[in-house]
């Protein structure tokens, strides 16, 4: 007989060990408290794109997205990978700008790919699968001719958008405008008077940072995309980024000068930091702090910086912090700059192409804004499942009717630019170079 | 995202046949080495032995130098062939120059200063009572990692224009009664201050290494010196530094290599902006997030012959001892 105490012990290791192998046999499988609706859960909805189970089809994603916002998406295409028997292998590395291509020039190059940058999926054009019909015309439904631009290659589509964030947006103290009378403001004018209503206070209107190591100024290029769109609207717009015409137009000047307006300007910047060149050392995490302390007003910064605000800082509407949308010059005009990712595919075979079609389905969609903080530019994504209100606003301002959308510029310029000599400058730019000597010694970099 | 070790498996299988493989080479590497005529020094017995370093050498190291060379001549594709291009793009434009020019401060001083403060640090602490002690707490950041030097000495550096300094260096500027400043966005000058991080990391090598040399040089020759007349001064220049030579001169090889090498401080510090760029770092730039395949690779074999001549003066002093020996 054993001794009750090892007894004890041994209960205790097989009782942990059956609970690791539950857990372990548990992950990829369904989980019954996931927020979906019955519609999402029933096999039924699945059945349009085929049945694998005795196929052993397994499709590979490979993304630059990790940790919880990586297991939302597992979730949220679970019933599908159970439902039709594909074994969708997710793998998220930090480090995809620089492993896609080792991977796709070795030769092994996953089913499925998401890229950020449309710049550099077009590198790789030639080993992508392009769409099939079916895909074509589920991503013509889903989303409008500006994002689906972003991943057809002559004349032909490859690559679907899928989340998209939005980055002409305000973050502000909804408290702080209330308590001073101020209004959230329609027109670029508008802006610029609250801006100067604030800074005879002795409270600045702006604060940001543009450190972000060896992409420092990368915020910079944001601000100057969002400036051109809005003096000159999308057609110069990727002119400029297709290098159509020069980067140092004298339009582009302007845009830029539009831009200096604000962060150059002494009056205005920047709040909890010191001077304009204090930019350049704060980080672009740290940029838009002193709103919390109250040190500043504003701080423009895309959808995504809603993860950056200290813990507990109540975001929303009548929260402590919230974003309004960037003003355009007149108050009907909605230019959105924004960034995300898009689907691309490596291997020709029906199980890649279902799993791609259902990744541009309204189903999946709506599914996977219920899993996790997420945004969509697709059409049938509906705001009342996003999880939080800034998402809500985000996916409401991109089904906007008059909205006018362009992706990142410099995520679309050739590397060598749109990733370093375009940071590189507005960076001196923001230590006092000229708007026309940076935009010079871009334009000259770009053939190089 | 769980990690599933059931998933792995296949992973285990496959790290399993590869042990195995490598155990059944080199089993087979010592049978055949025992079973050939022994003489020894005989030339198959060392061929055999060579035979896998050769060929994993040549897998590991030669193949990719001949296709980093190759790609050298491409363009940012590593595609098209452009020639010299690449070369004459490093050498000509002034951005590529201040960065091959600052490897080159990087590899000058890390060295010298790393041995230097190395070397007095050691005849310092020698025989003293805490000898142990100091020796410790001067290699404690050899094992920190390069990254973790470089953010911790980048608060040192940080600089707040208004409120409260968050860095050491301009809090102690403040209490002096200075106005704080950037120390790594100082024309030129913060490419010093990186390389004392470099340094700080290294001394403790140097120290360690030059100590126990110290301790090597036989009492007979201090003691005639002593009896000589010697002061402290020519004890150093004609006893101490002659008798360490060999020593010496390992740090300060190994230092300038690795000083060549250098890219986590860099890039942690200020990613080459400001104008602290170094080779290495340059290289990963231009090949991964700017695209220029080409370019980056030309940059790897600058790099390359850069470190040949320091290998070669390794190698060559390593073989004039052996012979004097």
């Amino acid at each position: 007989m054993i001794a009750p105490r090892k007894q004890r012990r041994l209960t205790a290791i097989a009782a942990s060990t059956l609970t690791l192998a539950l857990a372990v046999s548990a992950c990829g499988a369904p989980e019954e408290d996931s927020n979906l609706s019955d519609k999402e859960k029933d096999c039924a909805s699945y059945e349009k794109y085929g049945d694998f189970k005795d196929k052993d089809a397994e499709v590979s994603i490979y993304t630059p997205i990790t940790d919880a916002e990586g297991d939302a998406y597992e979730k949220s295409w679970a019933y599908f990978a159970e439902c039709t028997g594909i074994d969708v292998k997710y793998t998220g590395s930090n480090d995809f700008e620089a492993q896609i291509e080792v991977k796709v020039k070795g030769g092994k190059a996953p089913d499925i790919a998401f890229f950020p940058q449309p710049g550099l999926m077009a590198r790789y054009k030639d080993k992508m699968v392009p769409a099939s019909k079916k895909l074509v015309k589920e991503a013509e439904k889903g989303w409008s001719e500006d994002w689906l631009q972003y991943g057809t290659f002559d004349d032909e589509l490859y690559a679907q958008p899928m989340s998209a964030s939005l980055k002409s947006l305000v973050w502000y103290s909804p408290k702080y405008f209330k308590d001073n009378d101020l209004e959230v403001p329609e027109t670029w004018d508008d802006l610029l008077a609250v801006s100067d209503k604030i800074a005879k206070t002795d409270v600045k209107p702006w604060c940001a940072g543009i450190e972000s190591g060896e992409a420092t100024g990368w915020p910079v290029t944001d601000w100057v995309e969002d400036a051109l769109l809005r003096e000159s609207g999308g057609e110069l717009y990727d002119k400029w980024v297709n290098h159509e015409i020069a980067f140092n137009d004298k339009r582009i000047v302007k845009a830029l000068d539009k831009v200096g307006g604000i962060l150059k300007n002494k009056d205005y910047v920047n709040g909890g930091y010191g001077d304009v060149d204090s930019m350049a050392k704060v980080s672009f995490e740290e940029g838009g702090q002193p709103i919390v302390k109250g040190e500043c007003a504003m701080h423009r910064q895309a959808s995504f910086y809603a993860a950056q605000w200290p813990e507990g800082t109540k975001v929303g509407p009548d929260g402590d912090v919230f974003a309004f949308f960037l003003p355009g010059n007149k108050a009907e005009e909605k230019p959105l700059l924004g960034a995300g990712e898009f689907v691309a595919a490596f291997r020709d075979d029906p199980e890649v192409h279902a799993v791609r079609e259902f990744l541009a389905s309204e189903l999946y969609v709506n599914a996977r804004l219920k899993t996790g903080p997420l945004a969509f530019s697709h059409k049938g994504a509906d705001p009342k499942n996003a999880d939080n209100e800034l998402n809500k606003m985000v996916i409401e301002l991109y089904q906007d009717e008059g909205a006018e959308f362009r992706f990142d510029g410099s995520d679309q310029m050739p590397g060598h630019v749109g990733s370093k000599s375009f940071f590189v400058e507005m960076t001196k730019w923001i230590k006092g170079k000229s708007s026309k000597d940076a935009l010079d010694a871009i334009e000259k970099s770009w053939d190089e | 995202m769980t990690f599933d070790f059931l998933d792995q498996l296949p992973k285990f299988g496959v790290l399993g046949v590869g042990l195995l493989a490598f155990l059944a080479v080199v089993f087979a590497v010592l049978y055949i080495g025992n079973v050939v005529p022994d003489k020894p020094k005989s030339l198959t017995t060392g061929l055999v032995f060579l035979i896998p370093t050769l060929l994993l050498v040549g897998i590991g190291l030669v193949v990719p130098a001949i296709r980093t060379t190759i790609l050298s001549f491409t363009d940012k594709t590593g595609e098209a062939a452009v020639g010299w291009k690449n070369y004459e793009w490093i050498f000509t434009s002034p951005d590529i120059l201040q960065v091959v020019g600052n490897s080159a401060l990087w590899v000058v001083f890390t060295p010298l200063l790393a041995t230097a403060v190395g070397l007095v640090y050691a005849i310092l602490i020698d025989r003293s009572r805490f000898e142990s002690l100091a020796k410790t707490l001067v290699f404690l950041p050899m094992a920190i990692s390069f990254v973790g030097a470089s953010i911790i000495w980048k608060f040192m550096y940080t600089e707040r224009e208004i409120g409260d300094q968050i860095g050491l260096l301009n809090q102690i500027v403040v209490w002096l009664g200075g106005s704080p400043t950037d120390f790594l966005a100082i024309p030129f000058w913060n490419n010093f201050f990186l390389i004392i991080v470099m340094v700080w990391i290294q001394a403790g090598f140097a120290t360690v290494v030059l100590s126990a040399a110290i301790k090597g040089i036989p009492a007979e020759i201090v003691e005639a010196a002593r009896l000589d007349g010697v002061n402290a001064w020519q004890m150093f220049w004609r006893v101490t530094v002659p008798s360490i030579r060999p020593a010496i001169i390992v740090v300060i090889v190994t230092m300038s290599i690795a000083s060549l090498k250098l890219f986590d401080i860099v890039r942690t510090m200020t990613g080459g902006n400001d104008g602290t760029s170094v080779l290495a770092y340059e290289m990963y730039s231009q090949s991964f997030p700017s695209q220029q395949t080409g370019r980056g690779a030309a940059l790897a074999v600058v790099l390359f012959i850069l470190v040949v001549p320091i290998i070669m003066y390794q190698v060559r002093n390593m073989r004039q001892r052996r012979e004097v020996k």
